[in-house]
């Protein structure tokens, strides 16, 4: 039961996780239709840049700010000078640049940085609590992990809902063509997209790091099970990705916790295949069906 | 179609313009390879050695081990300044194979093949050296003092080439079983282990002393930097005693993943996951998440059978802080840099038993024939011979407490299988004036 | 088969390839003296080819010999890649996972001490075992597109090696699964001390036999392509919906393209395991099937010239470009990153500037110089 509790909590700490870089995923397909498999190395990349700056002496907080700030900036530029290019042209363009991306980031972090593992400090208590004597794996790390990915989804949500910006967001991803008659900056609302989405995916990136060990690869895994949590919630579909997010952190956990962790990346394998082929259109599709 | 049959046409007319080219080439080589007979020997000539290594200096596995060939280095520039080993220079040449089996057969084959080394010395890892452990003994390569406690190097009979070092593994774990079983005889014993050879050999050994008390054994991947599901069951298994052996990031994992479960068992960690500087220097970043030094460590049971950084009197290591001080590079001494050095020392007293003129085979029967009365910083001796190829015999048992360690038992001396466990007999060895080992009496 | 009514379509996708007319030349002489079939003059080449293999072989040292066995595997693995996504229109990033099935199928057959079954007997079963599981993924594969296709074969290059953890009694774990290296045959090395009077050494034989392996595929793809698969195949990448409409069962033909593609792999994944000694889930990590998906863009998708091209540099660019960051004053270490930085950024600048890879270039230029002269040209046919 112990073990169950805690397999549980893990879970949902890393669903978090999951779900954050499942929205990034998803905020820059709906604005360009390209799924960014460089989003990990990105996230990699500023908290490499966060890492440096908390070892220059700064606060963790001035880290993550230098990492959300850095994100933002990373993500225009990229889609500026290497995504437009590619945007509307064969699917497998964008999809090659993106892998690209993902390479050389790395490498470039590797020459940077330098390859070792190193830790990355957290800015809570990593000692779990007792509750009635139980030991439970949830740390006051972990809350602040939800908490922070809760308050992004609640600022993302108010943003698109209740700003003209976050409209004018909308219509450029929903209609190119009419947005641009109606007088919307289609291409600065794109780049702005992917700003929003790489500085989450910064956010993401950051809270994995949190009280643990960074290497160059140390997202590779997540880029997987991020994209499988976003195929489940519907590309489309923020509120799919959340959830989606949700449920591949708690399923992955229950596979490593009781099967192996060895296992999890199968696992991650099945549900996108089967997801695929039973329910293309994921869980939270608007549309009827979608070409997959 | 025309322009298919363009490209064919000049592919041909390349192709035939080569062939014709070569065909002289050919025809004015002497066919009888005269003068290739004697070949000379590999990697060494009259005025140099050259040796090669491979490690993990990126990845899972660097923290640490990237420090061992950096002290090999130094020693061997300390040896070289002195006028090297009859006149020879000794060339070390280390290459990363980043903990990756894969990598290591191709960084082993550039050693091999494009840089040419007499022999390799303490190639590093389980899973990785026994990936090129074939390949070198079908080559004919001495494959010297692998850095690596585990069984397979000590297989004479079918890698004559390949010679182990370090304590291995199975004796590390008999010792650590027997101190468990008779300090700690109500524990339920966790066992916490590398999923190769390293944590098999482990087990092995512990559990020959302690197979009644082991209520879990779980086991980790090197590269999944995810330990929780281990540590998770071990505690749920009701372990509150657990044995590492385990690589020195997956201390540092483990210790963190244990913090966040409340989970506080008697650890030991074997020799090779313990440096307490190093986990230290890992966990110490960790400040703001409330672990403020490496006091994690604290109380931590371990093994040793070189000395270390903890203890600036002994002579060995003031021998090492000398030759680190005029030879090393950036950092400190290390435990690490204690021990590439201690290899390279040993390598350095294999290259003198073997003569005025080494040859690969020289080198091998010297180590078999002499390997045994080695003296150096190591606290047991050898167990060279023709039919054995197993290193250092024995450990102390120590306890890590405010960053140095204390005795827990004197040298515990014994053998693979079930050789008894007995104290070491025997005085220490002192470092020689010059520190360059002597040749040993001829025979 | 009812695929008779296919010919329209194909015909019509496979047009723009022929281009320009026969001129009279020097090369018309050659031209007519050429066997007339498509699979004679790719024969041909081939055979042209291994005489050069040959020559390469003998002439370089072992290490040279060994970098050339690691080529080949490369080359082998990529050369089926790219008639997979430059062909069909299909992107694999699982590529490295069906090397691995292949590799640890010879790992396996081959036992401990190399006793079990005759290498070339393995490399079949290895290639059939994992066209096998090629079928099986590229069932599910047929029904996905772009992004999906690339996400979902991703998940199975990161998957596969946790298999060999899980099942580590019979697939050896972490610390993989050791290959036999093959004993030379007599009867070859006899051979080739008759043409070149030198000794084979292993890392010889081993090229030989990746180069070896690597020309008969090449052979095979070939005439795949030039015939009336390779015209369907490129049909259904250009327009769906058209071939759907004359007839072509899509899903049925892409399976077909990445069984073939699958096949490739494994016989690539035989060859390096016999080269590397090891099947180990570390040589199968995703930066393998990144590296064979560089190789392929960067060659020019859909080429086999391009595909051998790109796989020379995978083997022989980092060297080079570790050298030169060394002696731009980084660390080993450092340097050894330069190369994944290199082909990340080349891999970017392609798509951008020039998608049709470097063979897509060279015809480029060659057909612009092509139509700019009028005459015959001597340059040329040096």
């Amino acid at each position: 039961m112990q073990q169950f509790l805690n397999v549980t909590l893990t879970g949902l700490g890393q669903g978090a996780v999951y779900a954050a870089f499942a929205l990034a995923l998803v905020l820059i397909w709906r604005s360009t239709r390209v799924v960014n498999f460089a989003q990990g190395a990105m996230a990699m990349f500023t908290t490499y840049l966060a890492l440096t700056v908390i070892e220059g002496g700064q606060s963790y907080w001035v880290g993550l700010v230098v990492a959300l700030v850095a994100g933002l900036v990373l993500g225009a530029v990229i889609e500026r000078l290497v995504i437009r290019p590619v945007e509307g042209g064969p699917e497998l363009n964008a999809v090659i640049v993106t892998l690209g991306l993902f390479v050389a980031l790395q490498a470039l972090a590797a020459i940077l940085f330098g390859s070792t593992f190193r830790s990355f400090p957290a800015p809570f208590d990593l000692r779990g609590f007792t509750v009635g004597g139980v030991n439970i794996a949830f740390t006051p790390n972990s809350i602040y992990i939800i908490v922070a990915v809760v308050v992004v989804m609640l600022a993302l949500v108010a943003l698109f809902r209740f700003t003209d910006l976050g409209l004018k967001m909308r219509a450029a991803a929903f209609s190119q063509e009419v947005s641009r008659l109606l007088g919307v900056p289609v291409g600065r609302m794109l780049t702005l997209g992917w700003a929003l989405a790489a500085g989450v995916g910064s956010l993401s990136g950051l809270l994995i790091a949190g009280g643990s060990l960074v290497f160059p690869a140390y997202m590779d895994a997540v880029i997987v099970y991020g994209f499988v949590a976003a195929v489940l919630g519907g590309l489309d579909s923020p509120a799919g990705a959340v959830v989606g997010g949700l449920t591949i952190g708690l399923l992955l956990s229950y596979v490593s916790g009781y099967l192996g962790s060895e296992l999890v990346a199968l696992a991650a394998l099945a549900i996108l295949v089967a997801v695929l082929l039973v329910r293309p259109q994921g869980l939270f599709a608007r549309t009827a069906a979608r070409r997959v | 179609m025309t322009r298919r049959s363009r490209r064919s046409a000049l592919a041909a007319a390349a192709v035939a313009a080569a062939v014709v080219l070569s065909a002289c080439g050919a025809g004015g080589r002497p066919d009888g390879g005269s003068g290739t007979d004697a070949a000379p020997a590999v990697g060494i000539t009259d005025t140099s050695v050259k040796i090669g290594a491979h490690f993990p200096l990126t990845g899972v596995a660097a923290p640490g081990y990237s420090e061992i060939p950096t002290g090999a280095k130094a020693y061997f520039d300390f040896v070289n300044a002195a006028g090297g080993i009859n006149g020879r220079t000794i060339d070390y040449v280390f290459r990363d194979d980043a903990y990756n089996p894969t990598q290591t057969s191709q960084v082993v084959n550039e050693l091999v093949l494009q840089d040419q080394v007499f022999a390799l010395l303490g190639g590093l890892g389980t899973p990785t050296h026994s990936a090129v452990l074939d390949y070198l003994n079908s080559e004919g390569v001495p494959d010297l003092f692998v850095s690596s406690g585990s069984l397979l190097w000590d297989q004479p009979a079918k890698n004559p080439q390949t010679f182990g070092w370090q304590p291995d593994y199975e004796i590390e774990g008999k010792i650590v079983g027997q101190y468990v079983a008779q300090n700690f005889p109500q524990a339920k014993v966790g066992l916490f282990l590398q999923d190769d050879d390293f944590g098999r050999d482990g087990e092995l050994g512990a559990r020959r002393f302690l197979d009644k008390q082991i209520v879990a054994a779980e086991r980790y991947t090197p590269g999944n930097t995810d330990v929780a599901p281990q540590i998770a069951a071990l505690q749920a298994a009701g372990a509150d005693l657990v044995i590492g052996f385990n690589v020195p990031s997956y201390t540092a994992l483990s210790q963190l993943q244990s913090l966040r479960l409340n989970y506080k068992p008697q650890w030991i960690y074997s020799n090779v996951g313990s440096d307490p500087g190093l986990v230290g220097s890992l966990l110490a970043r960790f400040s703001e998440g409330a672990v403020t030094d490496a006091g994690l460590l604290d109380g931590v049971i371990t093994t040793e059978y070189l000395p270390g950084v903890d203890a600036p009197d002994d002579p060995w290591v003031q021998l090492f802080q000398r030759v680190w001080d005029e030879h090393g590079g950036d950092g400190e001494l290390t435990n690490y840099r204690i021990y590439g050095m201690s290899q390279a020392y040993t390598f350095v007293q294999a290259l003198q038993a073997a003569g005025a003129d080494p040859t690969r085979e020289s080198i091998v029967a010297a180590v078999e024939r002499s390997g045994a009365q080695f003296q150096g910083p190591w606290v047991a001796p050898f167990r060279y011979s023709a039919d054995r190829h197993a290193g250092v015999s024995g450990v102390e048992v120590a306890r890590i407490t405010g960053g140095t360690t204390e005795s827990l038992t004197p040298v515990l001396v014994t053998d693979n299988g079930d050789a008894p466990i007995t104290e070491a007999t025997g005085e220490p060895a002192a470092p020689p004036a010059n520190g360059i080992p002597a040749a040993p009496p001829a025979g | 088969m009812s695929q008779q009514t296919d010919e329209p379509a194909a015909a019509q996708a496979s047009s723009p390839v022929a281009t320009g007319a026969p001129r009279p030349g020097p090369l018309a002489a050659v031209r007519r003296r050429l066997p007339r079939s498509t699979f004679g003059r790719h024969a041909l080449v081939v055979l042209l080819a291994l005489v050069a293999v040959v020559l390469v072989l003998e002439l370089t040292s072992p290490f040279r010999n060994s970098q050339f066995a690691t080529m080949s595997y490369y080359a082998i693995a990529a050369a089926g890649l790219t008639v997979l996504t430059g062909l069909n229109g299909q992107i694999s990033l699982g590529h490295g996972a069906l090397m691995a099935v292949g590799a640890y199928t010879t790992g396996l057959l081959l036992g401990d001490d190399g006793t079990g079954l005759p290498l070339l007997l393995v490399m079949v079963i290895a290639a059939a075992v994992t066209a096998l599981v090629g079928a099986v993924v590229g069932a599910a594969a047929a029904r996905l597109h772009g992004p999906y296709l690339a996400g979902a074969t991703l998940a199975l290059a990161v998957a596969v090696p946790g298999l060999a953890i899980y099942f580590d009694h019979t697939l050896g774990g972490e610390q993989g699964l050791p290959v036999a290296s093959p004993d030379v045959p007599d009867w070859f090395a006899d051979a080739v001390y008759f043409l070149s009077a030198n000794e084979t050494p292993t890392a010889k034989y081993l090229a030989y036999l990746g180069w070896g392996t690597l020309l008969v595929v090449l052979l095979l793809l070939a005439n795949l392509m030039a015939g009336r698969i390779g015209r369907v195949w490129r049909a259904v990448r250009d327009d769906e919906v058209a071939a759907e409409l004359a007839g072509i069962r899509l899903g049925r033909v892409r399976v077909l393209a990445f069984v073939v593609s699958a096949v490739c792999a494994g016989l690539a994944g035989s060859v390096l395991g016999v080269v590397v000694r090891l099947a180990a889930p570390s040589g199968f990590t995703i930066v393998l099937s990144l590296g064979l998906l560089t190789a392929v863009v960067v060659g020019g998708l859909g080429s086999l010239e391009g595909a051998l091209l790109g796989s020379a540099l995978l083997v022989f660019l980092p060297p080079a470009v570790t050298n030169l960051g060394i002696g731009a004053g980084l660390d080993g270490t450092q340097a050894a990153q330069l190369a994944p930085f290199v082909y990340g950024v080349v891999l970017v600048l392609v798509m951008l500037l020039a998608p049709s890879g470097a063979v897509g270039v060279v015809k480029k230029l060659w057909n612009r110089s092509r139509t700019n002269r009028r005459g015959p040209s001597t340059r040329r046919t040096g």
